[in-house]
């Protein structure tokens, strides 16, 4: 999903509680509606690449990380699930960083409490979580993540089980939403030290790579990119645009 | 949606409704969940090496590189699909947001379909 925290505008200097409330909530939706698209466009996708639908959305519900679910569909439907699998892993490595940079902004609460915040952790609630005073951090982390997985569940069940209504999904370019998020998800990334050249060379293996291999291990393969990269200076401390 | 499937994806129907890719599903959930609690419940217990933060920011990028590529030729080397992702790189380097990115990507595919691009 989309882990660029810039779009997210937050009045630091809020201290109406019922106007910095109202604010969340919007913010929330906003997030929400743009995770939607994306949830539709996996649905389809899914679906066309043969998983059935009950299957895609227990994926929305049990990964509920919508990049590695994409990577899942994709590198499953061109290789097998093992290699599907470890690339969405690979992917969610970034989630660690988040995680804990997260997690002293959150302060203390009990263990089912903990264990909500990590479920509810995504791309898009932690940029969120991330923007504003300390104390707010839990109570953003909560809302944008309730509304980011229900729209995001919700969405792809809409495009799992309603895109045969569609008839053909190519017609209205729901194919290309698929690379278009994946570029639209680098962004953040490119604009970084290293990141375009980590991006342009890696594309280049990929180019290569599939002339032979098959989408799964081309994609593993590209990963290699980052070796020449690994002995430079960290973008940051802040994990908001770990991707 | 057959099409797609032969096209986009070449696995085909029947070979990701089977017990082996529920189970994928399973063990990319269940290492995500894991990835996602280690904050919360290993805070200030626990600190990344920095080769590890460092492999974690930059391999996304990479992969995802991957992605675009292998999911953008697919198909002819020119056709609708790989200049839709062209108009959704060039609203990237516009700075769109997120949801305009994906939208531009979608609607110029389907314009240029529309007017018989393959």
């Amino acid at each position: 999903m989309t882990p660029d925290p810039e779009p997210i505008s937050h009045d630091r200097s809020d201290s109406d509680t019922s106007t910095h409330d109202e604010g969340l909530l919007l913010q929330a939706i906003v997030v929400g509606l743009a995770v939607a698209a994306f949830g539709v466009a996996f649905g389809v996708a899914a679906v066309s690449a043969g998983m059935p639908a009950w299957m895609a959305v227990l994926s929305s519900v049990v990964v509920f990380a919508g990049a590695s679910q994409f990577a899942f569909v994709a590198v499953t439907a061109s290789a097998d699930p093992l290699t599907g699998a470890i690339s969405g892993i690979l992917l969610n490595l970034r989630i660690i960083a988040f995680s804990l940079a997260l997690a002293p902004r959150l302060g203390p609460a009990p263990l089912a409490g903990r264990i909500l915040d990590g479920y509810l952790i995504t791309d898009e609630s932690a940029a969120l979580a991330f923007e504003g005073d300390r104390t707010g951090t839990r109570r953003r982390l909560r809302v944008a993540g309730a509304s980011v997985g229900l729209f995001w569940v919700a969405a792809t069940a809409l495009g799992a089980y309603g895109g045969d209504l569609l008839g053909d999904v190519r017609a209205y370019g729901l194919d290309v939403a698929f690379p278009a998020a994946f570029v639209a998800l680098l962004a953040p990334a490119l604009r970084r030290p290293g990141g375009l050249p980590i991006a342009l060379s890696a594309g280049l293996i990929a180019l290569l790579g599939m002339q032979v291999l098959p989408t799964g291990p081309v994609v593993l393969l590209a990963g290699l990119a980052v070796l020449p990269w690994l002995r430079s200076r960290p973008w940051s401390s802040d994990a908001g645009g770990a991707a | 949606m057959a099409q797609v499937t032969t096209v986009v994806l070449g696995r085909g129907r029947r070979g990701m409704s089977g017990l082996d890719v529920l189970l994928g599903v399973l063990l990319l959930g269940a290492v995500t969940f894991a990835f996602k609690l280690v904050g919360p419940l290993a805070a200030g217990k626990l600190t990344l090496s920095p080769a590890v933060t460092r492999i974690a920011e930059l391999l996304p990028t990479a992969l995802i590189a991957g992605l675009v590529v292998t999911q953008t030729f697919d198909g002819a080397a020119m056709d609708a699909k790989v200049l839709g992702v062209l108009a959704a790189t060039l609203a990237v380097a516009l700075r769109a947001p997120f949801a305009v990115v994906v939208l531009i990507g979608a609607a110029s595919a389907a314009l240029l379909r529309a007017v018989g691009l393959p």
